[in-house]
């Protein structure tokens, strides 16, 4: 597939633009802003910028006072540092009272590769799916995020972002132009099996349905980048029309995407999920590409998933 | 048994501090990413801590109960520290270039889950101090006579965590607790005074009730001697505040901060070994 860039980059142009439309946007990084790109905002808008050094929960906390104070605030970080330093912040000072503040942890996943373990925000949509209220959103491609930044900054109420450090896969080569949040995309249609995934996974997932393809199986591929609130619409058609369903995503395995999907399908229309995840357990260094093929987040592996949630039919 | 090391000559750790730091040039060159100029600061720092007779320690015995401890709190200065190791004895030098490699234990941060010789995992910063603290209790509940020594970088000293540490190190008057503050001046965005600017710093760590002792921290016979120093006070924890320029030792690198976290090119790691043979 084609390479765009990275969703982290797309999520600084996206503030950038949105900047001149919003005077109530204001941006926090905490000494990272060069690497979430956050610093294309300060760039233009020095006035609207803080950066608050290397201190994450005191910026998640100064963000809820900017969002009582009227203003949009959009805090950025490693989804790590971001996630786990600011957690009580997150839950008291924001989630508690459903503040209008944005947050975006960049770097998720292990595709931020050679940092190695200590900068590989891997529970991150878990954690921030506990936050009652907050929308968790985990685009796939540039397009994607520009959108999804823009619903975010339009949606009252508290949001995660997901954003990556690699350039990412074009997932919507048309570009995209509106994110609704809680709408999962079809982004190839098919008949014997669906893969639902988000992030870096939604590229390799179409790969591996071109290869199913090629196999003679039909699979489908829902793109849900709104993790929560969960396309649950969708998901129970998934599971209905084509029977055996596929969850990928760059994270544990635990109260992730997969998670939820499992609730909506256990609740409504049992067959059976296969779940690509890392495992619940730590990389380590390597490359990007190492990472993914070590710990089985390759369109191998979703392929490989597929035909064993088919076979369990 | 774990003893002081050998005590070198001051030319000798000179040497020593120059061959580390064109072991970080290599190894982050090797990596194709990696932080050289918070490495670079430490240089003296760390040649003083292993080889000047600072830390006790044995590489035939690395987990002597009674070692001293070292916990590098600033992770991603770590490849100072594995250089450190490696020509100390505890892994052969060839392993430096497996740095950040699938499957090695020198890992991009360090980790004690790959690598038990890391007295702490670090790479999140804020968190080291506070690690130390409890290896310093624990001495101390058990009558033992090891020191801890932590290094705190002056961007990661801006977490919260940090000053939760030093008010309770004073509190239990942890005088076996060193803190090596590598005041260098940069973070990762820039110049700390244009993020934080958290000056005044040595008052700072005096006023949270740390005995504080300002050094330069490439002078290595003012190092050597800032650490004696340390291991006579009593009642307090000592923080050593070592005034450092990041990148030093490599000319394009020193107090260039766009050397913060980028790997060199083949060509200018020649050029950075060039000037440090
Ligand atoms: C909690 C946390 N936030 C952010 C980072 C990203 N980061 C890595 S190094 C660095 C700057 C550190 O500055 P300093 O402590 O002064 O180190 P030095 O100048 O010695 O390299 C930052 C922000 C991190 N590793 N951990
Ligand atoms: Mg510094």
């Amino acid at each position: 597939m084609q390479l765009g860039k990275a969703t982290r980059e797309a999520y600084g142009e996206a503030l950038a633009a949105l900047g001149a439309e919003m005077p109530e946007l204001v941006v926090l990084d905490a000494d990272l802003s060069k690497s979430t790109m956050s610093k294309k905002f300060a760039d233009k808008f020095p006035d609207r910028f803080f950066n608050m050094g290397i201190a994450e929960a005191n910026m998640v906390g100064v963000a809820a006072g900017l969002a009582a104070g009227g203003k949009i605030p959009f805090a950025s970080s490693f989804a790590s540092f971001l996630i786990c330093k600011g957690f009580d912040q997150l839950r008291m000072a924001v989630a508690y009272q459903g503040e209008n503040a944005k947050f975006c942890g960049t770097h998720a996943g292990i595709s931020i590769g050679e940092d190695g373990v200590s900068q590989q925000g891997i529970e991150d949509v878990a954690l921030a799916c506990t936050l009652n209220g907050f929308v968790v959103l985990v685009p796939a491609d540039e397009h994607e995020m520009r959108a999804a930044v823009r619903a975010a900054a339009h949606h009252h109420g508290p949001v995660y972002l997901r954003a990556g450090r690699p350039k990412a896969p074009v997932v919507y080569p048309g570009g995209k132009d509106v994110f609704t949040i809680g709408k999962a995309d079809t982004v190839r249609d098919g008949k014997d099996v669906t893969i639902i995934a988000c992030g870096l996974m939604t590229g390799a997932a179409l790969e591996a349905a071109e290869a199913l393809a090629a196999q003679g199986i039909s699979a489908r591929v829902l793109n849900m980048a709104s993790v929560k609130p969960l396309d649950d619409d969708a998901v129970r058609n998934a599971a209905r029309q084509t029977g055996a369903l596929v969850v990928a995503e760059e994270h544990i395995a635990h109260g992730g995407l997969g998670s939820l999907v499992a609730m909506t399908v256990a609740a409504a229309v049992p067959v059976p999920v296969e779940f690509v995840n890392m495992g619940n357990r730590y990389a380590e260094s390597g490359t990007p590409e190492e990472l993914l093929a070590k710990y089985g987040l390759t369109a191998a592996d979703i392929a490989a998933a597929a035909k064993r949630a088919m076979a369990r039919k | 048994m774990s003893v002081p090391s050998p005590v070198r000559s001051l030319d000798e750790l000179r040497c020593l501090a120059k061959r580390l730091r064109c072991h970080v040039v290599r190894m982050i060159t090797a990596a194709k990413s990696g932080h050289p100029g918070g490495s670079l600061s430490a240089a003296e720092l760390i040649t003083a801590l292993y080889f000047g007779g600072v830390l006790r320690h044995d590489p035939a015995a690395p987990r002597d109960p009674n070692r001293d401890r070292f916990i590098m709190s600033k992770g991603h200065a770590v490849p100072i520290l594995y250089a450190a190791l490696a020509e100390a004895g505890y892994f052969p030098v060839e392993q430096l270039l497996t740095l950040r490699k699938l499957g090695s234990p020198l890992q991009g941060h360090p980790s004690k889950a790959d690598m038990p010789i890391m007295e702490a995992s670090t790479g999140s910063l804020g968190q080291g101090l506070s690690v130390g603290i409890g290896l310093a209790l624990a001495a101390k509940l058990d009558g033992a006579d090891y020191r801890t020594y932590v290094m705190v970088g002056d961007g990661e000293a801006e977490e919260g965590q940090v000053w939760e540490a030093a008010m309770s190190a004073a509190a239990r008057k942890l005088d076996n607790l060193v803190c090596i503050l590598d005041y260098n001046k940069c973070q990762l965005d820039g110049p700390i005074c244009e993020i934080l600017n958290w000056e005044p710093v040595p008052d700072k760590w005096a006023a949270f009730g740390w005995h504080v002792i300002e050094v330069d921290g490439h002078d290595l016979a003012a190092v050597l001697a800032a650490f004696a120093d340390a291991k006579t006070v009593t009642g307090k924890p000592v923080c050593l505040v070592a005034h450092t320029v990041k990148g030093e030792g490599v000319s394009f690198m020193a107090g260039n901060n766009e050397w913060h976290g980028k790997a060199p090119t083949p060509e200018e790691c020649a050029a950075a070994v060039c000037e440090l043979a």
